[in-house]
């Protein structure tokens, strides 16, 4: 016994025990003492294991499943072991054998094949202790495989002992999403569950099946709610109860007669009963699904106070959450409980607070929108860091949700996010630093205004030192630059751009200061020099009044652009004297020259741009000095020149760019871009598998001849598929590759109306358009009461750009539910005609198995095309009856269903509802 | 329905965990190791539910043991609430006033017991009778099995002698 790696007697006599192995495990330190007395007890357990006792097999694998579900050991390569244990036949050894299958047996392990049989061995034994074991072992890992050899095991186990049947039915919810086709074998038997109320825990697991499958795809159990509806006024087992509640929750959805129907019964639970669980899930069922439902609501608002002011916070939580679910539908509700929401707000339990901010978010209106968010920000200096910032996020999602959607007042709002960069704890800079330059973007009545925030935010030095608003900074630097020409005072900001703290901040945001830089100081010289040219020039409001700055006393007069307004050049030749553009220049050079060294490339070359503009100027104009009066010279000057051409380069609006721009670009002549992607095509050998077994991919790269070959033969082929079919094969291709697209415009009509974007003479009428546009929308959408006229909010497709939900089913599910729609209308069918060619399903259940067991083994495919077929069959047969019975409700029911639902209902809600 | 069932020590030490959906073995220590940070490190007297994932957490604390289910978001808390209060109070019953070194060195009765109580991740046994009794049924049938283990094991060691 002791050749080879195997153990020897010795090893399984002196074996340690499971005992042994905790309290060694329990006597080492956590850390390298206890990891190396694993890694020990493991060596052993790998000889153990092998041993042809099963006594000490099983000891061993015991040992390994301790290790691989509490310290996280892998346990794979012990699978066949515990395979060869399972079939033990002491029972002991049994156990052992399938809780470590369960715990760490995967879908894709090859030792699960081996299983099966003794899966089936056990589902069959007399032992129903070992009926179990396979059953719980199965519940956990199920494959496709085992769901489709098993299932008429289980099958016969579903009519069985009640303590076998429950674990059985719990079971089949993974066999039927591991493989649909056993609906249509299981299906009518688990129904029949339903009906014997003998046994509540069977019952339980039934309703259990039935709310987990329902969740999925509510309307394939329509036909079954009559068997619902009476367990929900019969039983008193809240487990049940409840299960029930969110399946009618699910259904009701679908049939508003449903709805009618239920909802005083549901009335009548969350009246009576005690238990908490169950009233709240009346209150869920309630709000989610029957809102409509005006008594009932109230009643459920009601209990949902009783929830709110409980000492219980487990209550008041989901009090709160309650009011979530009716918010959508009843504000009222929330509105009536404000104060204990807002109260919540600075709750103990944070998951309370969160709840309480959702709630206060979900109020929020373009009426309220600036009261909510002075007392937000209240609660935001006064909370935790992490709450604080949690109050900043959700602020600043739910003012920027749909463009901007509920703010009116930009000034107000730009504000908002000036001081909400300087709470201390805000980790927000991201986010706001976003908001700033796409509100700039977006909004051209703000600029002044966001000029103004921005200087504020420059000018401190404080702020420099804190590393999470360098972002917004890196924004208002931004801005500055690039609307300067709103500035009050373009010096003041030339200076906090260049003050010696900006040292502090990272590279890439210190050279967006530096490009700021350049634009504020191009700005200035083109007024300096060429005033009264160009769009930049007169001013009508000022907007940063702040008359303590030291560098600017003496010229308090200013600049601001307007279109329409001509030049005032008087106010600009007083703001722009020589001697302040002379110290500004040397104020420029003498900060950045130290940087033209910088080992940072952004920062290098563009203060190098910076200098050599600064350089330029400085000579030209100290030159000039005594002729200072002469217009005429500076206009000639070189640096004029310069400044006019950098000035019409930098006064192009930047606007937002819509995602699918890039599609509205014409194809210039002479691309071909179709070409290109079937040469691709012939590359990839797996997108067109005629043209890639025609040419092999090495050859053209070995013989060049060979490869122009390949071309001219490609032309020829490209020149027989028509355009038609070379669209298709475009979008087949955009279909496999979409990762490489951009996102699409949906809207065909809004792209085609939409000129391109990057078309220079088009550019302008472009910008006015939507300028136009918007506007039109905005004044429908406007209210008559608001004195203040929203500012104009730049919007692209947006809304397109946001993915698309669509809710998609599993194609598992689909394959229940279609297999699930099959039994019940075959019930139907056998039950209500005497159809010839229909075969009677409900008579024998071993008749019904067996030729199901045929459908199941061959190909999915084909199973679905003949269930196609009987479907068809049944759906005229149907119409036909329904035809007799009453022609206009059919009607009505089929517009309110639409597709091929309509079949399944019309069977059986009827009789129920009726 | 339950996604997992986790049982942690005050300490952060993992003393069971039963998973009902597909995790991977990097997917599920990632989980404990994101769930024991989290629901240790909240105080006592709040509220049981944490927000996870798009799932919610149930958990309890029994003495220095938290007990944990994840479910799905609609689910309901309070009946989640009810089934671990029910499997501790089965365990409390087996091991006569349950604590945790029970549950360390008899591992293996505390995932039989759980798989007495919850199947597929629903509670399949509401009454703790019937899980007591069933639990000592097997336990007999365990024993009987090791009596003739044991014979048989004498019988090999003689035979090999």
């Amino acid at each position: 016994m002791s050749g080879g790696g195997g153990p020897s007697l010795m090893d399984s006599l002196f074996q340690r025990t499971l005992d042994d192995l905790i309290k060694g495990i329990r006597l080492h330190l956590p850390g390298a003492a206890q990891s190396s007395f694993i890694s020990k007890s493991l060596d052993e357990i790998r000889r153990e294991i092998k041993s042809t006792d099963s006594q000490t097999k099983a000891t061993a694998l015991q040992k390994l499943t301790y290790l691989h579900s509490l310290h996280g050991i892998d346990m794979s390569w012990a699978a066949f072991h515990a395979v060869e244990l399972t079939s033990s036949p002491s029972f002991l050894h049994k156990k052992t054998g399938y809780l470590a299958a369960s715990l760490s047996f995967r879908p894709s392990m090859d030792v699960l094949l081996l299983l099966t049989n003794q899966l089936r061995k056990d589902l069959s034994s007399t032992n129903q202790h070992e009926v179990s074991l396979a059953l719980e072992c199965l519940s956990v890992i199920c494959t496709p495989d085992f769901a489709r050899d098993l299932t008429p095991d289980i099958f016969t186990l579903l009519s069985g002992k009640n303590f076998i049947r429950k674990k059985a039915i719990a079971c089949l919810l993974m066999v039927f999403s591991q493989y649909p086709d056993a609906v249509r074998v299981c299906f009518k038997r688990l129904v029949d569950n339903l009906e014997s109320a003998d046994n509540a825990q069977t019952l339980a697991a039934t309703v259990g099946v039935f709310c987990e499958l329902a969740s999925k795809e509510p309307r394939s159990y329509l036909p079954l709610a009559p068997e619902f509806y009476r367990i929900l006024v019969d039983s008193r087992n809240n487990w049940v109860l409840i299960k029930v509640l969110k399946i009618f929750a699910h259904l009701a959805k679908l049939e508003p007669r449903l709805a009618k129907k239920v909802v005083e019964p549901i009335c009548d639970h969350m009246k009576r009963s005690e238990a908490k669980s169950l009233v709240f899930e009346c209150v869920r069922a309630i709000v989610s699904s029957f809102y409509e439902f005006e008594f009932a609501v109230k009643l459920a608002v009601a209990k949902i106070r009783e929830f709110l002011l409980d000492s219980d916070l487990n209550l008041r939580y989901l009090g709160l959450q309650g009011l979530l679910l009716v918010a959508p539908n009843h504000l009222w509700a929330v509105l009536e409980n404000k104060e204990v929401v807002i109260k919540s707000l600075s709750d103990v339990d944070r998951n309370i607070k969160l709840e309480a901010l959702r709630l206060v978010m979900s109020m929020v209106s373009d009426d309220n929108v600036v009261e909510i968010c002075r007392v937000l920000i209240g609660y935001a200096l006064k909370s935790d860091p992490e709450f604080c910032n949690e109050i900043l996020r959700s602020m600043l999602s739910t003012c920027s949700r749909n463009v901007y959607e509920i703010v009116i007042d930009f000034d107000w709002y730009v504000s908002l996010l000036a001081e909400m960069a300087r709470i201390p704890h805000c980790q927000n800079g991201e986010e706001i630093e976003f908001q700033l330059i796409d509100i700039g973007m977006r909004v051209k009545d703000v600029r002044p205004e966001l000029v103004r925030a921005g200087r504020d935010l420059l000018i401190d030095p404080a702020l420099l030192g804190n590393p999470f608003i360098h972002r917004i900074l890196s924004a208002a630097a931004w801005v500055s630059g690039e609307y300067v020409k709103f500035s009050r005072n373009p010096f003041e900001i030339m200076e906090a751009l260049l003050q010696p703290r900006t040292n502090l901040l990272p590279p890439s945001i210190r050279s967006v200061y530096i490009h700021s830089t350049f634009k504020v100081l191009s700005f200035c010289l083109h007024s300096f020099l060429l005033p009264g040219k160009g769009v930049n020039s007169s001013r009508s409001n000022f907007v940063d009044i702040e008359p303590g700055f030291t560098y600017s006393e003496s010229e308090q007069e200013f600049t601001e652009t307007d279109h329409a307004t001509s030049s005032s050049g008087f106010n600009k030749r007083d703001t722009f004297t020589q001697e302040a553009v002379v110290n500004m220049l040397t104020l420029v050079i003498t900060s950045l020259t130290p940087l033209a060294e910088s080992h940072d490339v952004e920062i290098q070359e563009r203060v190098r741009n910076v200098l050599g503009l600064a350089q330029l100027a400085q000579q030209e104009i100290s030159c000039n000095h005594d002729q200072k009066e002469k217009m005429v010279d500076k206009v000639d000057l070189k640096t004029s020149i310069i400044i006019r051409l950098i000035n019409d380069a930098l006064s192009e609006d930047f606007g937002p760019v819509s995602l699918s721009a890039q599609e509205r670009v014409p194809v210039p002549n002479g691309l071909v871009l179709e070409e290109n992607l079937s040469k691709l095509d012939s590359i990839c050998a797996d997108v067109q598998l005629s043209i890639s077994e025609s040419f092999s991919l090495v050859k053209p790269i070995l013989l060049p001849t060979d490869g122009d070959s390949v071309s001219n033969q490609q032309n020829e082929e490209d020149s027989e598929t028509s355009p038609a079919e070379s669209m298709s094969l475009l979008a087949e291709h955009r279909k496999r590759h979409g990762l490489f697209y951009l996102p699409s415009d949906h809207n065909k009509n809004a792209s085609s109306s939409f000129p391109p974007a990057n078309d220079p003479n088009q550019r302008d009428n472009d910008v006015e358009d939507l300028v136009k546009l918007t506007d039109e929308s905005l004044v429908l959408k406007r209210k008559p009461g608001s004195n203040r006229p929203r500012p104009v909010v730049v919007k692209l497709d947006e809304g397109e750009r946001l993915p698309i939900t669509v809710k998609k089913t599993d194609e598992n599910d689909d394959l229940i539910s279609g297999a699930v729609r099959d039994v019940l209308l075959g019930n139907e069918a056998s039950l209500h005609s005497s159809n010839p060619s229909g075969r009677r399903k409900g008579e024998s259940h071993s008749k019904d198995k067996v030729e199901n067991f045929e459908t199941g083994n061959s190909s999915k495919r084909r199973s679905k095309h003949r269930n196609h077929g009987k479907y068809v069959e049944d759906k005229e047969e149907n119409s036909e009856k329904s035809k007799k019975k009453s022609g206009g409700r059919h009607k009505a029911r089929r517009r309110a269903d639409g597709g091929i639902d309509v079949a399944v209902q019309k069977q059986v809600i009827p009789d129920f509802l009726l | 329905m339950i996604h997992f069932v986790l049982l942690i020590s005050r300490q952060g030490k993992v003393r069971l965990t039963k998973w009902y959906s597909p995790y991977s073995q990097k997917e599920r220590s990632k989980v404990i190791r994101e769930l024991s940070g989290m629901i240790l490190s909240r105080g006592p007297k709040l509220c049981n539910f944490v927000e996870w994932r798009g799932f919610k957490v149930v958990y309890k604390r029994y003495a220095s043991l938290y007990f944990c289910m994840c479910i799905n978001q609609e689910d309901n808390e309070l009946e989640v609430l009810e089934i671990i209060h029910h499997y501790v109070e089965i365990l409390d019953r087996y091991f006569g006033s349950v604590c945790e070194l029970d549950l360390i060195f008899n591992f293996h009765k505390a995932y039989y017991i759980l798989d007495e109580v919850l199947i597929a991740g629903e509670l399949q046994e509401s009454s703790k009778k019937t899980v007591a009794r069933l639990v000592a049924t097997q336990d007999s049938l365990v024993e009987a099995a090791k009596e003739e283990a044991n014979s048989i094991s004498n019988i090999i060691a003689q035979a090999t002698k």
